[in-house]
């Protein structure tokens, strides 16, 4: 199906389901106002940072994610069942979602295009090294890879490894360096990321 | 503080989006081709938020409908070729279609009648044959609900 009847076709929908009652055109530009310019890995970038800096937040992140970001209010949905996993020097964790797309929406923003593609989604499990390696990442041997699977209900986060030189940083200059890959687990956060 | 800058920007530039409808940057990545796209999604959040249907429901229809696209073709197709969103629309198209709520006879009346404004100069040929729509490029696996 071509982009031009597949734009049509969706137009179409719309308009159908707005006379129906269903819907209204305002609706769907809000929904699409709020995932375009106020949900995206800033939130989750936040999360982090303040993690590395509060040994009770990071304890009650990893303890229950879902209940320690219910005070921050995130708009956007997909985190009814957070589970944060912590990479350390022992354990890389890498996140997927291997049936369609599930994603942590609130805290990440909408998935990459990669995430969603058949390689990513089956390979990833298969030969996780491998494509840690196409993403530029390359681990220890010696590192466990730990591939979580989204399921039905749960969607992970990666808390990353704070980087050797970061210590020093505030939370808001460590959140325009916490990449959305790096909460993914296709990224390791670089010591000099200048 | 939290999110005061916004991601890079300067990406956006060069695609051909209107000025209201920008894609979210994260990371400089698109994640929307075409204006479309993001309605269809815009359209499946909103519709589960006023109950229409549980997310649950529309994303056991797109597993189905990735699925499906995956069993034949799924090994063969990647990166550029792979349209996500085609398999969004479908599982949103079913579901409701399973539900009684949008029927695909409607939804295909419609889109001709769309297609047919005049408006619409590039009308798409191959699609005034018949109603079974190949939502798939090359593949199709028919709205059978």
């Amino acid at each position: 199906m071509s982009e031009k009847s597949a734009a049509i076709r969706a137009e179409a929908l719309e308009s159908l389901l707005v006379e129906k009652g269903l819907l209204d055109t305002a609706r769907i530009d809000d929904v699409l106002t709020l995932y375009n310019e106020r949900v995206g890995p800033m939130n989750g970038a936040m999360l982090v940072a303040k993690a590395w800096r509060d040994a009770h937040f990071k304890q009650q992140l990893l303890a229950d994610g879902t209940a320690a970001i219910a005070q921050f209010s995130f708009e956007g949905g997909q985190v009814d069942k957070l589970v944060v996993v912590e990479n350390t020097a022992e354990v890389h964790n890498v996140v997927v979602c291997t049936l369609c797309s599930c994603y942590p929406w609130a805290i990440l923003g909408l998935p990459p295009k990669w995430y969603k593609d058949p390689a990513y989604r089956s390979r990833v499990v298969r030969e996780p090294r491998a494509v840690l390696t196409d993403f530029g990442t390359h681990l220890p041997a010696e590192q466990e890879v730990r591939v979580w699977d989204s399921s039905a209900e749960v969607r992970y986060m990666v808390l990353p490894v704070q980087p050797k030189g970061w210590e020093t940083l505030s939370e808001g200059e460590l959140v325009n360096k916490i990449t959305r890959d790096s909460m993914i687990g296709v990224e390791v956060l670089a010591e000099v990321a200048e | 503080m939290k999110n005061s800058t916004p991601t890079e920007t300067s990406a956006s530039q060069e695609l051909p989006l209107p000025e209201n409808l920008q894609p979210p940057m994260a990371n400089g990545e698109v994640i929307f081709d075409a204006p479309w796209q993001g309605r269809i999604f815009a359209m499946a959040v909103a519709l589960s938020e006023q109950g229409v249907f549980a997310w649950a429901e529309f994303q056991q229809s797109l597993i189905d409908a990735i699925a499906q696209f995956d069993a034949k073709a799924g090994a063969s197709v990647e990166g550029e070729q792979y349209q996500y969103f085609d398999h969004f629309q479908l599982a949103l198209e079913n579901l409701l279609a399973q539900k009684g709520v949008v029927l695909n006879a409607a939804l295909n009346e419609r889109e001709h009648a769309f297609a047919d404004r005049p408006h619409d100069h590039d009308h798409d040929h191959d699609h005034d044959h018949d109603h079974d729509h190949d939502h798939s490029h090359n593949h199709d696996y028919s709205h059978s609900h």
